[in-house]
């Protein structure tokens, strides 16, 4: 077996892909370099980051992958898990290695795990298109920041520009330090110098906010309270469906903290 | 001066709660007019009420002052509570600031009648036509059709909704003469076969002329109340079913009665909603809807009711052991959809992945199937020799002691009405 070790990029790992051919690799590991641990025997091989390897790797696995699976190949990704690196690695050579159509195949473990692990983040992408709680500020600005479990931001922009096409809004994802902001053009990635904490109150403070704030997400807050029927009441349920850990996230869950 | 909306949104929020259609979902509004909201696509629940139900739409009445007196209702003539109405400026602004913030993917629209039908259904669509026309708005509406209003008024609201429902509220005519003796089912099929007409007219245009305008592009949905009454699940389901075909409808919803009148007629305040058996009577219309099951074969005279302790599809296996077990390698993917413990999710896998070669047990609990209660109807690579043929009785006793029913938590939700 041999140990690579690449710099957590996809590009990076793309460029691993490529290694595995141009090197005649067998088994391969592969380690991103923050869950490396260095090894006095074993050295590894480092992937150089490579534009153009990456990009003849991905060519060639969309030759051999429709949109729906490129999706989830990127999807996996942004997991940031150390298992998904290896789990792509697998995967992309499987693919390339057999006839097209091979994704099929939820019997190889590669494929199942890029399955399941492209949908959790699909569900965290989704539970974020959900969560997400805007807060007007007094320059026009809906903004709303989030800490999801996986680097979901890049899956969000058209989502959010479709649908709000005619008002500025800022997203920011406070544990990666990174956001997005659209103007009424075009969405684009900002860093703040100095972003908000997030408080167990998701809440900018009022002095920034539009007059009108602090009306609707009391309103909001009474509607969540009078559309619950009590005679059905089943919290296991409800926190299936609303995990504790996103509460922080909810105008309407202000008063739990 | 927050005061007066307040209360508003309070009375009218909570009189429109029973209506439990929430779907966001089967439009096809995009966002193209650089105006705000896009209704193309999944629904999303942006949050849960603590009864666990989709908050997905601002689901309120314009008013629930009402001139009908039907026993089941809340909002019903005799009854004794606060009335109020918002106005047309009200509800749209309540709308609009709710979407921009991402609380809401649109407006669920219902009202009680006041003066008659038309009157009542004039300011719904003037809301609505509003909402569209003055301040862009592309989310998702979803607007109760008003038993006896004008087919103009339908025809105009249909330009502007993306689904209309109206509401069976008791699965048989007689149920509903018991309850509500100025209501009828077939002043209720009246609008529903208006609008499946020009949905279908609309649709028809739209291939030949792209200009033509959406019309209902959700389609339509009905609501059936459950235990208020004394019909039996099969009454329910041969009703729903019969509706489904004869209207196209989207969606038959089914509502657990929640106790609300001293009505003698009704069940007393404070007993337990039926809510195992609206829970069944969902999982059966799934089995209708994805799993090509017939009506007859999961509701019939010989089994009037669904089981309790059992979901309808495990019913059905263990009354119909000769089609099993069925063997995952070679099976075609209906009667692999017709397993206990097989969704369609993991169906389609199983068909896919037997190309590559044939599926032994690992590969089954890995892919995500309850394999714990399918094993006992499907054969496998490496299945066990049978050594003996167990019976219905058996399996389901194993299958029981095994699962933790999610209702034995709540013994208190047992059906208390029969």
């Amino acid at each position: 077996m041999e140990l690579y070790i690449f710099d957590g990029s996809l590009e990076g790992l793309l460029t691993a892909v490529f290694e595995c051919y141009q090197r005649k690799s067998r088994v391969v590991k592969l380690v991103s370099e923050i869950h490396h641990v260095p090894d006095v025997f074993d050295a590894g091989f480092r992937v150089d980051s490579d534009r153009e390897k990456g990009k003849r790797v991905w060519k060639g696995l969309c030759r051999k992958l429709g949109k729906e699976w490129q999706l989830r190949f990127y999807k996996s990704f942004l997991s940031e898990q150390p298992e998904a690196f290896q789990h792509l690695l697998n995967f992309a050579r499987y693919i390339i290695d057999q006839p097209t159509g091979a994704w099929e195949n939820f019997a190889h473990p590669d494929v199942l795990a890029i399955s399941q692990t492209s949908q959790k983040v699909h569900r965290e992408k989704h539970r974020m298109e959900a969560f997400i709680r805007f807060q007007k500020t007094a320059d026009d600005i809906y903004y709303a920041h989030i800490e999801p479990d996986f680097d979901v931001l890049p899956l969000l922009p058209d989502h959010f520009q479709n649908r709000y096409a005619d008002q500025r809004w800022i997203i920011y994802d406070l544990k990666r330090k990174y956001g997005l902001y659209y103007d009424l053009e075009k969405t684009e990635e900002i860093e703040l110098d100095s972003a908000p904490q997030m408080s167990i109150v998701n809440a900018l403070p009022s002095d920034l906010l539009d007059s009108q704030e602090a009306l609707y997400t009391l309103l909001w807050q009474d509607y969540f309270k009078s559309t619950n029927i009590q005679a059905r009441k089943n919290m296991r349920l409800h926190v299936r469906h609303v995990p504790r850990r996103y509460w922080k996230y909810l105008s309407e869950k202000q008063d739990q903290f | 001066m927050y005061e007066r909306i307040r209360e508003k949104l309070g009375i009218l929020a909570d009189a429109a709660k029973y209506d439990v259609s929430c779907s966001s979902s089967g439009s096809n509004r995009k966002n193209e007019n650089k105006g705000i909201g896009d209704a193309e696509g999944t629904g999303i629940c942006h949050t849960y009420t603590e009864d666990g139900r989709c908050v997905s739409l601002l689901k309120i009445l314009l008013t629930n002052h009402c001139i009908f007196d039907c026993a089941f209702c809340v909002s019903r003539r005799s009854n004794d509570i606060k009335r109020a109405a918002f106005s047309v400026e009200e509800v749209v602004e309540l709308t609009m600031n709710f979407y921009r913030r991402n609380y809401i993917e649109g407006l669920f629209l219902s009202s009680g009648i006041f003066k008659n039908a038309d009157y009542t259904m004039e300011r719904l669509v003037r809301i609505v036509k509003k909402l569209r026309q003055e301040e862009r708005f592309n989310g998702y509406i979803h607007l109760k059709t008003i038993p006896g209003a004008s087919d103009e008024l339908l025809r105009e609201a249909g330009l502007y909704a993306d689904r209309m429902s109206i509401n069976l509220e008791m699965p048989t005519e007689n149920g509903l003469k018991l309850l509500a003796p100025e209501k009828s089912h077939a002043e209720v099929k009246k609008p529903l076969k208006y609008i499946q007409n020009n949905i279908t007219q609309f649709e028809s245009e739209k291939a030949l002329i792209k200009s033509v305008p959406k019309f209902v592009p959700a389609g339509q949905s009905t609501q059936i109340v459950v235990g208020a009454t004394a019909e039996s699940d099969k009454e329910i389901m041969h009703t729903a079913n019969a509706f489904y075909q004869n209207f196209s409808l989207k969606r038959v919803y089914y509502s657990g009665y929640i106790p609300i009148s001293n009505d003698a007629r009704l069940p007393v305040i404070g007993s337990q909603p039926p809510l195992i058996r609206e829970n069944r009577l969902y999982q059966a219309d799934w089995l209708m809807r994805f799993y090509g099951f017939k009506v007859q074969e999961i509701l019939n005279d010989l089994h009037p009711n669904l089981e309790a302790d059992v979901d309808p599809k495990l019913s059905w296996a263990l009354r119909n052991l000769d089609q099993f077990p069925v063997d995952i390698n070679t099976a075609d993917y209906f009667m692999i959809l017709r397993v206990p413990g097989i969704g369609v999710a993991s169906a389609l896998k199983i068909v896919q992945a037997r190309k590559f070669g044939r599926l032994y047990e690992n590969h089954l609990r890995k892919l995500g199937i309850a394999f714990r209660k399918a094993r006992h109807f499907i054969r496998f690579a490496d299945s066990p020799m049978l050594l003996k043929e167990y019976e219905a009785g058996h399996i389901k006793g194993i299958i029981l002691s095994e699962s933790k029913s999610k209702y034995q938590a709540n013994p208190n939700n047992q059906l208390s009405l029969f």
